[in-house]
């Protein structure tokens, strides 16, 4: 599965530690919530880096104490319809400020990138290779957005007053 | 009208390019059908019994005569010469192939129109008042804020894989012509005590198989609040709506489990936190849309001119005019229904060659305007009383002129098993067998104001629930039967029908109709009483004897 980063196909550093398996020493790692949960406070002191991998139905607030020391969360699509993570991607970014890397993992097709990167996303674990190298003409797929998101893109409304400067709405609709 | 700019062009214009890319992946096989699901769901595409579907968006019911005209050559080119206008103030064509469907959206996207977000889990098409604009009793024309929500929404990067569909409309009239209470979310505009304008914030009203009517979470939400607090409703709904299954997953099952009250209080908390952001809307930004819908330059007319009076002498003129012209903001105008429930035919249903005459009378005599309602009739909203007898026999020529708006044979019908793949009944035979036994148009208008509404199944697209007689079609053991429900309403004072009795066999469901209109007949006071004021002052077991004392 290509992890797709900075637009680019790359190698991901980070290991998957499976549950109840050891945590190595040395080198980035990527932990479950719970084990992540049980034991932060002695993870987040190790050398290498430590990643999160957070279901979708848990609260993000939970993570609040640890986000500055997080180096990676990932946030979870069982099913690429199922889109509760677009809701935490947005409240890590917008409400908590988180400034690690947020991957989206599981079923990660072509057709969310856009979306996903505009709730804050910025790495992607993608199913499909045909997907992972169709990224960058994807992500540029469309030019028009018209919501405020934490990914700071010029929405429609704002563009329309730059353009026209502001209206004046008329004071009569019918003309006598 | 509402005048689309450069920005909504492009939008429409990278989404078919997009579109198009999926249907090549999904005809290489690069795509399953399960994945391709989803996307094709939100540009409006069913697979239906015999073919795709395709359903286009009409943001609150308002069309130019140009995309009627775009409407009725999609519907020669790719399909059989019709379309189905539907409860959401939406067009259907039936018969569409897959491979022909990037070039149909290409064509409407000509026009501005598209398919976006008419299907999937994701906010629909926003509904409003077909009269819009010129409804006499309104506040503000609710458009401006439909409008602002439709662009807030559209392609929404949090809320497109919601756990099931979100239906928004918006009201700003007392009387309510927009079901506002059988929505997931409805505004509905109202001035507050000190003389402002806001919104009265209503949530999980919904059809289908556990019907409810909205509730009341917000009395008066401020203008300026509009968006934050929708998305705080949204956000609520996307990470707490059940996804475990599908019949439980739309948000009145949330607001249901929760309480409103509950369900009012999460979401306040959550708006607190994000209404004076970057969602609080500007004025300036109102404005700027607000400006961008057209109004008709009006000239100085007086009610009732002469030409009028004179054709009120003609009978058949006189019937169509008392039935479907209605009073219009601005004197000397009036609103014009036209009845796509021509007796014995299908409901909703409108020709290409139809939509061509509508465009070419409303260029004439509607300032280029048609509306589309939820009780899928069409309406010129904006005709010279002056003109109305050559309006009429315009209408007339092409059999959109039935007297028979708002009567009994009046049907909101799904399309039922006669097209989709969800039903377990006709819908569509059974509404015409209705408007025939109904067809004497005094029998009809005796009966005064009574809407009969069909669903072939349990998800209701048909609106049984809120038919003042309501039908759904059932199967048991391999048949169709019909439950009957009556005293239903979706206005200002939704209520849910109550259940009549046991169903009843296809063949007798236009019978039991007749036995109802003459129970109702036989217990109104007064021949002003309509039959839902009956029912609610007698209930339901006058009819009931009625209906089943010889069944």
């Amino acid at each position: 599965m290509p992890l797709v980063r900075g637009g680019r196909i790359v190698a991901d550093n980070f290991t998957r530690i499976e549950d109840g398996a050891p945590i190595p020493n040395e080198g980035a790692v990527l932990v479950p919530a719970a084990r992540f949960l049980a034991d932060a406070n002695e993870l987040l002191q190790r050398q290498a880096p430590v990643g999160v991998i957070w279901p979708n139905d848990k609260n993000v607030s939970e993570l609040a104490p640890y986000l500055d020391k997080l180096a990676l969360i990932a946030l979870v699509f069982p099913v690429y319809k199922d889109g509760r993570a677009y809701s935490q991607a947005r409240l890590l970014r917008e409400r908590h400020n988180y400034r690690g890397e947020l991957r989206a993992t599981g079923q990660v097709l072509r057709d969310q990138f856009v979306f996903l990167l505009r709730a804050g996303f910025d790495a992607f674990d993608v199913v499909k290779e045909a997907d992972a190298l169709a990224f960058e003409e994807t992500a540029k797929r469309y030019s028009v957005f018209f919501q405020p998101t934490g990914d700071g893109r010029m929405t429609v409304a704002r563009s329309r007053l730059k353009l026209h400067g502001h209206p004046t709405p008329a004071t009569t609709r019918v003309n006598a | 009208m509402y005048l689309y700019d450069e920005f909504d062009r492009t939008l429409l214009t990278e989404r078919v390019d997009e579109f198009r890319g999926q249907v090549a992946r999904r005809l290489s096989g690069e795509l399953t059908e399960d994945e391709f699901k989803s996307l094709r769901l939100m540009n409006g595409v069913y697979l239906q019994l015999h073919a795709y579907m395709l359903r286009i968006a009409i943001p609150y019911g308002t069309l130019s005569s140009q995309q009627l005209r775009q409407l009725a050559l999609v519907a020669r080119r790719y399909d059989r010469g019709y379309g189905h206008f539907t409860t959401r103030q939406n067009i259907q064509f039936n018969w569409i192939k897959l491979a022909q469907l990037p070039d149909a959206m290409a064509d409407l996207a000509a026009v501005g129109l598209h398919g976006m977000q008419t299907s999937g889990n994701c906010v629909r098409n926003i509904t409003t008042d077909q009269w819009a604009g010129v409804a006499p009793d309104e506040i503000d024309d609710p458009r401006v804020w439909a409008e602002l929500i439709r662009q807030h929404v559209t392609l929404h990067p949090e809320f497109s894989f919601l756990p099931r569909k979100f239906k928004i409309a918006v009201g700003a009239s007392d009387h309510d012509r927009a079901a506002l209470r059988i929505h997931d979310l409805a505004l509905r505009m109202h001035t507050n005590g000190a003389g402002e304008r806001g919104f009265e914030v209503m949530v999980g009203g919904g059809l289908g198989r556990t019907p409810f009517i909205a509730k009341t979470i917000k009395e008066f939400l401020p203008q300026r609040d509009v968006l934050s607090y929708i998305e705080a409703v949204l956000r609520l709904y996307n990470q707490y709506g059940r996804r475990d299954n599908i019949y439980k997953a739309r948000i009145k099952i949330l607001v249901h489990d929760k309480g409103a009250e509950q369900f009012g209080k999460e979401v306040e908390a959550e708006w607190q936190s994000i209404k004076d952001g970057r969602l609080a809307l500007d004025q300036a930004v109102v404005d700027e849309i607000a400006t961008r819908f057209q109004y008709p330059e009006y000239v100085q007319l007086s009610n009732d001119p002469p030409e009028l009076k004179k054709a009120l002498s003609d009978g058949r003129f006189a019937v169509w005019h008392a039935n479907s012209v209605r009073p219009h903001k601005q004197p000397g105008y009036a609103i014009v229904t036209l009845s796509l429930k021509p007796v014995g035919k299908p409901t909703g249903d409108c020709t290409a060659d139809q939509m061509d005459k509508i465009a070419e009378i409303a260029d004439r005599f509607s300032f280029s305007e048609i509306r589309v309602g939820h009780e899928q009739n069409l309406v010129l909203p904006q005709v010279a009383q002056r003109d109305l007898p050559e309006v009429f026999k315009a209408l007339d020529a092409i059999e959109v002129a039935t007297p028979n708006v708002n009567h009994i044979s009046d049907i909101i019908a799904c399309p039922g098993l006669d097209y989709c793949s969800l039903a377990n009944a006709r819908a569509i035979p059974v509404a015409q067998e209705i408007s025939k036994r109904f067809a004497d148009f005094k029998i009809s208008e005796n009966l005064g104001r009574l809407h009969v509404n069909i669903s072939g199944c349990i998800n209701a697209c048909g609106h049984h629930h809120v038919g003042h007689i309501g039908i759904l079609g059932v199967e048991k053991n391999g048949e169709e039967f019909y439950q009957i429900t009556i005293g239903g309403r979706a206005d200002e004072k939704a209520e849910l029908g109550t259940l009549i009795g046991p169903a009843v066999p296809y063949d007798e469901v236009a019978d039991v109709v007749e036995d109802l209109a003459e129970a109702y007949l036989d217990l109104r006071e007064r021949p002003n009483e309509l039959f839902i004021e009956t029912f609610k002052r007698v209930g339901v077991e006058p009819f009931k004897e009625r209906v089943y004392a010889t069944r």
